[in-house]
């Protein structure tokens, strides 16, 4: 219990840095907001110094800091120019989108890297050992929107299985009932198998698209981990003891093996948050990252500041996750 | 060299592969400019989207460019920002890394504690954020991949160099009168150079990677230029309607760099550090 308290207070001080460096990174983005906001030309000098002052622009760095600070412990992430609208109700609409493409995603990728780093482990050499070798080398080399587009060429266009790369559901289908916000989920609960199963059609060409780019390094990581666990002595020990071939792998190797794969878990989950951003311009998929990048283009700066804010939260919660997950594993990590 | 030679001989084939396939992107970035057929900028208005033939190898695109020749071109800028970015971060990131693991105490706090907020950050989402923040040019995105990339450096030759200041020849070196800076330059910082080398290696494939894809939402390289990411954007939209040569062969292109760093990188950890191999 200690450890989960220290391992909280250590996420403080870095949560506090990611805050200053989202609000010092916009102060420095080129563009004076509030020209942006008297974007009438007949403006005079002296409305756009009232719109400044409205903004709280004319304040002092550290003021206008505190009052940034203070709007967050408030769960205001400032308001967006292009859309005029508040970014944090913005943000609460699109991000079950990009939750639900990269949750999808990386349970695709840890259903297929777990078994298949395993198998490979436990017959080195054999075909499927070549065959995790080659995923894992050439996964890692894969440009997330590339693959991304080469899926939507192989399976729209040409073969046409797959639907119209844009958005979440197809135009003329009625969303489910909001409950989770994921739409796969939401429909399933509602018992629209129609809409569950078009929901699920848009989802799997962005979420394999991503899997693929997460399955090096899990395949990777699992086969080594297994490989190093299979060699050790208490394996050795156990198999001298008799036990079955299911207790060896399952209970005391995977078991052991888990512990490093827990970390590429982790690692490969906040990366997977930054491939986001690509996979959902390509796919037109209305996600937080498609949001960041389109007001980046736009010079509307507060979406991008609180995007980059939800992702190193997210990415704080996930490290803290997976540490505690570690130590679970095995406790002689929480010392 | 005969290290390499000897190990190149024993004949791992994905090795071999990942030698000569950088082999052949070195080549192809030095010379290519010199090879290609067609002007890469040079637009035919009676050649527009025409598929792969005998007289463009990879085709046309919407302007009548030849796609081959852009294809080619590309590879110098790619690989000299990919180059630029890992190089200015591992000089940079070691030094920083090698004081501050030598030194301790505040400096080490402080930037240990900058590296942590760093580290909270999606790489690809800092990278964006400070291209727009720096200015939208192709130096900037060199910059902006070089300080994403510092805190691996950073963490990395500090932990060695803790491993190794108070080791037996470290000490002779006091002994025998060398100040810090000396020690750490001329004793401490070369006996790190192998775990650094193979970062830089890995880095590599992901520093191309991270251009291409920032290029490829229009930040950095700016068009007409030829660039693999952005030549992909440009193909996005014809993908729909058939025109797949566009964006199809710099994306391969853009595959084939970053899987030959990736093999390099490889072979370089089990060459240089074979407590590592897998």
């Amino acid at each position: 219990m200690s450890m989960v308290l220290r391992r909280l207070l250590t996420a403080i001080p870095t949560l506090f840095g990611v805050v200053v460096v989202t609000f010092l990174l916009t102060r420095v983005l080129p563009g004076d907001p509030a020209v942006f906001f008297a974007s009438n030309p007949s403006m005079s000098a002296a409305d756009i110094a009232a719109v400044r002052e409205h903004l709280g622009l004319d304040l002092p760095l550290r003021d206008q800091f505190l009052v940034y600070l203070g709007n967050l412990m408030h769960g205001d992430l400032g308001r967006s120019v292009a859309t005029g609208q508040s970014v944090a109700a913005e943000f609460a609409r699109r991000l079950p989108a990009s939750a639900e493409l990269t949750v999808a995603a990386f349970a695709l990728a840890v259903a297929i890297a777990l078994p298949l780093g395993v198998a490979a482990a436990l017959r080195p050499g054999s075909p499927v050992d070549h065959a995790a070798r080659l995923i894992a080398t050439l996964g890692a080399s894969l440009p997330s929107f590339v693959t991304g587009l080469l899926l939507i060429f192989a399976f729209y266009v040409f073969a046409g299985i797959a639907p119209e790369p844009a958005g979440r559901l197809a135009p003329f289908m009625v969303e489910p009932e909001r409950v989770t916000g994921f739409l796969t989920l939401d429909a399933l609960l509602a018992g629209e198998r129609a809409t569950f199963a078009a929901a699920l059609r848009q989802l799997a060409l962005p979420a394999a698209a991503m899997a693929l780019f997460a399955l090096a390094p899990l395949t990777r990581m699992t086969r080594a981990a297994m490989i190093a666990t299979l060699g050790a002595d208490f394996i050795r020990t156990a198999r001298a003891a008799g036990l079955s071939r299911r207790t060896i792998i399952v209970t005391y190797a995977l078991r052991n093996a888990m512990v490093p794969v827990a970390t590429t878990m982790g690692m490969t989950f906040s990366y997977m948050l930054g491939a986001n951003v690509l996979i959902e311009r390509v796919f037109s998929w209305p996600g937080i990252g498609a949001f960041a990048i389109d007001s980046l283009i736009n010079l509307d700066y507060a979406p991008l500041q609180a995007f980059m804010l939800v992702m190193a939260a997210v990415f704080i919660t996930v490290n803290l996750a997976t540490d505690l997950v570690t130590a679970l594993i095995d406790p002689r990590a929480a010392r | 060299m005969t290290r390499i030679a000897r190990h190149l001989a024993r004949g791992n084939p994905l090795d071999l592969a990942g030698f000569a396939l950088f082999g052949l992107l070195c080549l192809t970035a030095a010379f290519g400019p010199l090879l290609v057929a067609h002007d890469p900028l040079a637009t035919d208005a009676a050649a527009m989207l025409q598929p792969p033939s005998a007289r463009h190898w990879f085709g046309t695109d919407q302007i009548g460019r030849d796609i081959l020749a852009r294809v080619v071109v590309a590879a110098r800028l790619d690989l000299l920002i990919a180059a630029g970015a890992v190089g200015l971060s591992m000089v940079a990131g070691s030094i920083m890394g090698a004081f501050i693991g030598y030194r301790g105490g505040w400096a080490d706090v402080v930037v240990s504690r900058l590296v942590d907020v760093m580290m909270a950050f999606p790489l690809f989402v800092l990278a964006m954020a400070l291209v727009a923040a720096l200015g939208n040019s192709v130096a900037n995105v060199v910059y902006a991949t070089a300080i994403v990339n510092l805190p691996f450096y950073i963490r990395l030759a500090r932990a060695e160099v803790r491993l190794r200041r108070d080791l037996g020849y470290v000490e002779a070196a006091r002994v025998g009168g060398a100040g810090d800076g000396r020690i750490l330059m001329r004793h401490l910082v070369p006996n790190i150079a192998a775990p650094l080398v193979i970062q830089g290696s890995v880095n590599l494939g992901w520093a191309v990677l991270n251009a291409a894809g920032l290029s490829f939402l229009g930040l950095g390289v700016r068009p007409p230029a030829a660039e693999w990411g952005i030549m992909v954007a440009e193909g996005v939209r014809f993908i729909a309607s058939g025109q797949w040569w566009i964006a199809t062969f710099p994306g391969l292109a853009l595959m084939l760099a970053v899987l030959a760093f990736n093999l390099l990188g490889d072979a370089l950890r089990d060459l240089l550090d074979p407590r590592l191999r897998t």
